[in-house]
């Protein structure tokens, strides 16, 4: 026993992939999960889900012209279904161009800078809410699988140390709730995984559809460490490393949460 | 105020008799109007008050909400199929500004 154990050590040390491989929860249990029969009810069905409005709306602004050039998602992508079948599922992951990890949210935006040369859409606006919920739908129930090798690497590690590090007046570590004290109560909430595949999504405590950024925003908050700002490029590497926490569990969203 | 977002579900078809179920949900955000801005300023009430259902011309369905009711507003509620036709349905908020949608259903 004592030398299998020795094996599994010094196999870990040699290659860092089997390390971070200890790192991630044992079963990934997605965010609904966690939520009452009620919530989870609510994502289920597609005609009592109210994030489906945002999906809607994010449908019909694809093939909406915007900025100098009038073109409109569409005109150079196509049709929403068949071309964005999957591809929130690979993100975030980072830009050739730029060399910075980009986001659904900076996607769209660098999309309409670059491409339409509109103005980008404010985070958190109901017209970038709309389309990232439309594009994220695309993938549901398809597996995240996001890149952590080669350019990604650096994102990857920094986005590992934020979910390790401990922060805020509360002096707490994400790892210390969303690994330590998975399924125990906080308030009414039950503590999950932190796992981000439903989002964007409806909160009902919002009373609006959400981004993911809002909601770390929200746990930022609650251990009183500083907020970032939108889009801020800690969040996003802490976006990718949750990203690749969540293993083989497929996207969910839009989810319903409390 | 314009055309708000819906999403009406409900069948196309159905046998005369059969009791359907219409779902709808309309994108609001139902303002209290107890609640504050970031300056303190109160922000004002903006509700849906009424919110109807007609069927073939005859008022098959009708709520009154008030601040109580959360944003987003979902509603759902069974009728009988009794003869083809169109249903309207018409969300009122408190400023006079009417949401319609029309929904053909076809009674075999």
């Amino acid at each position: 026993m004592r030398y299998k154990l020795g094996i599994c050590v010094f196999v870990g040390v040699l290659t860092g992939a089997d390390v971070a491989a200890q790192q991630r929860p044992a079963t990934p249990l997605p965010g609904s999960v966690f939520q009452s029969p009620e919530a989870r009810a609510m994502q289920s069905d597609d005609t009592s889900n109210p994030a489906m409005l945002w999906v809607e709306k994010g449908r019909s602004l694809w093939t909406k012209s915007d900025g100098a050039t009038g073109k409109s998602c569409a005109s150079c992508h196509g049709d929403l279904q068949t071309v964005m079948k999957g591809v929130a599922a690979r993100y975030p992951l980072v830009d050739q161009k730029s060399k910075t990890l980009m986001n659904i949210e900076g996607r769209i935006n660098n999309c309409r800078t670059d491409h339409q040369q509109a103005p980008p859409l404010p985070y958190e606006s109901n017209e970038l809410l709309s389309l990232t919920s439309a594009i994220t739908y695309q993938s549901r129930g398809d597996v995240r699988l996001v890149g952590i090798d080669g350019a990604a690497e650096p994102f990857f590690t920094q986005g590992r140390a934020l979910f390790e590090q401990r922060q805020g007046q509360l002096n707490l570590a994400c790892v210390q709730c969303h690994d330590g004290q998975v399924g125990r109560k906080l308030r009414g909430d039950t503590v999950s995984q932190g796992q981000t595949h439903g989002w964007p999504a409806y909160r009902l405590e919002w009373q609006s559809m959400g981004s993911l950024h809002r909601r770390i925003r929200s746990c930022s908050i609650g251990v009183r460490a500083e907020v970032l700002p939108y889009g801020a490029p800690s969040y996003l590497a802490l976006e990718l490393y949750l990203a690749w926490r969540g293993g083989s569990l497929p996207m969910e969203s839009p989810g319903v949460r409390r | 105020m314009a055309q708000l977002p819906v999403r009406i579900i409900l069948p196309s078809t159905a046998k005369k008799g059969d009791i359907i179920e219409i779902k709808t949900l309309i994108q609001h955000a139902m303002e209290t109007g107890y609640r504050r801005d970031d300056v303190g300023k109160p922000i004002p009430r903006d509700i849906i008050t009424t919110f109807a259902v007609t069927y073939g011309g005859v008022e098959v369905f009708k709520a009154d909400f008030n601040q109580g009711v959360a944003a987003n507003p979902y509603v759902a509620f069974t009728t009988i199929a009794t003869e083809s036709g169109e249903l309207v349905f018409t969300w009122l908020d408190e400023r006079g500004a009417a949401t319609i949608e029309r929904r053909k259903v076809t009674v075999s």
